[in-house]
């Protein structure tokens, strides 16, 4: 049994540290290691679409995740004060933000947008007092809008959670000693679901960094970082796509330890 | 006083999910409405879409049965074999693992979740590719094996991508699973088989259900493992979505496409909630 659970373990991890690795390489060969080098990160880091599209992912990623981060938590605590039946509304609206497969939330936010835009472009030109009116068109706001959807519905569900298991009788206590709900929201409950919401934004930007999917329909003109990614692995496999990978795999890392570690449950102290 | 503060209430609440109601509508619920139009209009000429009201689009369905069958075989599969390695892992985190590197094994397994599933396929094209076990093998006297862009190439890759998701539910129904009942059923004389086949296992069936239901639907919508690892011979319905919108783009035989989609998922939900109901049901009884 350990035995396998061991290999499994090494399953998970040696072709990802196999990528790492051959971004070191100094030579182009995929497959023979000739010399120690980072001759490829520069090579990577000197690359202007590279870093325009690596600035544009960390633009949606930061966005998106802030704002789902804001409307998620008030969806949460807007929805332990709803009638049911709107809850169950919410709960299921929530759940297939999360459930329906990537591609469709993508194709459907294309198609919805592009007949949006379709009315009101010619709307907004006759309307228009000036010579050039704006089009609108999809882009970063168009990215930013859908992975926000799938972003607030995990920001929701994290800190709902977080709320359900929190003890009423500590905010029952507050509004008995006369706080405001204000008060007692700022100084009582807020202290305790933060690391929740943090958790929350940290997935939300994680998922949003790394999504290529969604972005790929509804990017439009603009390029993201996985698209880049995407597009230069069909041009060939070459070490300097291993030290991008290598870069957005840090940084997925460290975006997801620190969610998980601020998600830990605290233990009860003792002696209390 | 009362009536003013109980409208003063639902004025806050409705304020605290007015924004995340607006998301819902403008991003979730129309973009759907959108689509399900377009499913029963016609390409443009010069492509996108032209209004028209037509079950033309449905009745083209079976042009793409390729996408559909290779989708609905090896998601399936797929998610099977995933079964069959999360579960021995799922098993011995919950149960076997020392408590105190517990954390530090299940979130070993969680974070891959949560990298960059580009990057993890990459690294398999990077294996699987002619310059590596393929090269490997030449050494050893074996030549021209082709791995990549076969179907075994795109299941090792789901397995992959999808082994996290498959452990956690599975792992998290195992750790809820009451110890004392598995002591009782040793001190009652059943060997440890039987204790797992008869109270281990039926026990975590929901979570093995969960686990299932999320991977299958998931892969329904997958296109990059079948682009990167299937090459353009293994391909899904995610490929054929990508195909009609961005190349061809025919949007409404697309839209017809995505709407199947989404009502397959539907069905496979409500599947996987009445047989976990039904689970969750016979438990109790059990139980009690």
């Amino acid at each position: 049994m350990r035995a396998f659970i061991s290999s499994v373990y090494i399953f998970l991890y040696a072709p990802i540290a196999l990528v790492v690795l051959f971004s070191f390489n100094a030579g182009r060969s995929a497959s023979e290691f000739t010399g120690f080098s980072t001759a490829w990160y520069g090579k990577a880091l000197g690359n202007t679409f590279l870093v325009s599209a690596l600035q544009n992912s960390l633009m949606i990623a930061f966005t998106s995740a802030t704002l789902a981060a804001i409307f998620g938590t008030m969806a949460a605590l807007g929805m332990e004060r709803l009638a049911p039946r709107n809850r169950a509304i919410f709960d299921a609206l929530f759940a297939a933000a999360i459930v329906v497969p990537g591609v469709v939330i993508g194709i459907a936010t294309l198609v919805a947008l592009v007949a949006v835009f379709s009315f009101v472009n010619p709307a907004l030109a006759t309307i228009w007092p000036g010579d050039q009116p704006p089009q609108l068109g999809l882009g970063y706001g168009s990215i930013i809008a859908a992975h926000g959807l799938f972003s607030m519905a995990l920001v929701t569900m994290i800190v709902k959670a977080r709320i359900a298991s929190l003890g009423r009788d500590i905010v029952e206590a507050s509004s008995d000693l006369y706080a405001t709900p204000l008060t007692t929201f700022r100084l009582i409950v807020l202290p305790q679901i933060l690391p929740s919401i943090l958790a929350g934004f940290l997935l939300a930007f994680t998922f949003s960094f790394d999504d290529f999917i969604i972005a790929f329909f509804v990017a439009g003109s603009k390029t993201t970082l996985p698209i880049y990614v995407f597009a230069s692995i069909r041009r060939g496999v070459t070490p300097e796509i291993n030290a991008i990978a290598t870069l957005v795999l840090v940084a997925s890392l460290l975006l997801i330890l620190t969610a998980r570690i601020l998600m830990r449950d605290k233990k009860p102290k003792s002696g209390e | 006083m009362p009536v003013a503060t109980n409208t003063k209430r639902n004025l806050v609440t409705a304020a605290l999910v007015a924004p995340a109601a607006a998301w819902l509508m403008i991003f979730l619920v129309l973009p759907f409405i959108a689509m399900l139009v377009f499913a029963f209009g016609e390409r443009a000429p010069e492509g996108g879409y032209q209004a028209a009201f037509t079950f033309a689009q449905f009745a083209r369905l079976p042009t793409r049965a390729a996408a559909f069958w290779n989708t609905m075989v090896l998601a399936p599969v797929g998610a099977l074999l995933c079964l069959l390695v999360a579960y021995p892992v799922a098993y011995y985190l919950a149960v076997k693992a020392d408590p105190r590197y517990r954390l530090i094994l299940v979130s070993l397994v969680v974070v891959p979740f949560w990298t960059s599933l580009l990057v993890r396929t990459y690294a398999w094209m990077y294996i699987l590719g002619s310059r590596g076990i393929p090269n490997l093998l030449s050494m050893i006297g074996l030549e021209d094996v082709r791995l990549l862009n076969t179907p075994c190439a795109v299941l090792l890759g789901i397995v992959y991508g999808y082994l996290p998701l498959m452990i956690m539910p599975i792992y998290v129904s195992l750790e809820k699973l009451d110890r004392r009942l598995l002591e009782a059923s040793a001190d009652l004389g059943a060997k440890p088989v039987s204790t797992f086949f008869g109270v281990t296992l039926p026990l975590s069936l929901p979570g093995v259900m969960t686990g299932v239901a999320l991977v299958t639907i998931l892969l329904l919508g997958e296109y990059l493992i079948p682009q990167l690892l299937g090459g353009g011979k293994v391909f899904f319905i995610g490929n054929a979505l990508v195909d009609l919108f961005l190349q061809s783009r025919n949007w409404p035989f697309g839209s017809a496409i995505a709407v199947t989609l989404v009502a397959v998922v539907v069905v496979i939900l409500m599947v996987a909630m009445r047989i976990a109901f039904r689970v969750a049901g016979t438990r109790q009884v059990d139980l009690v």
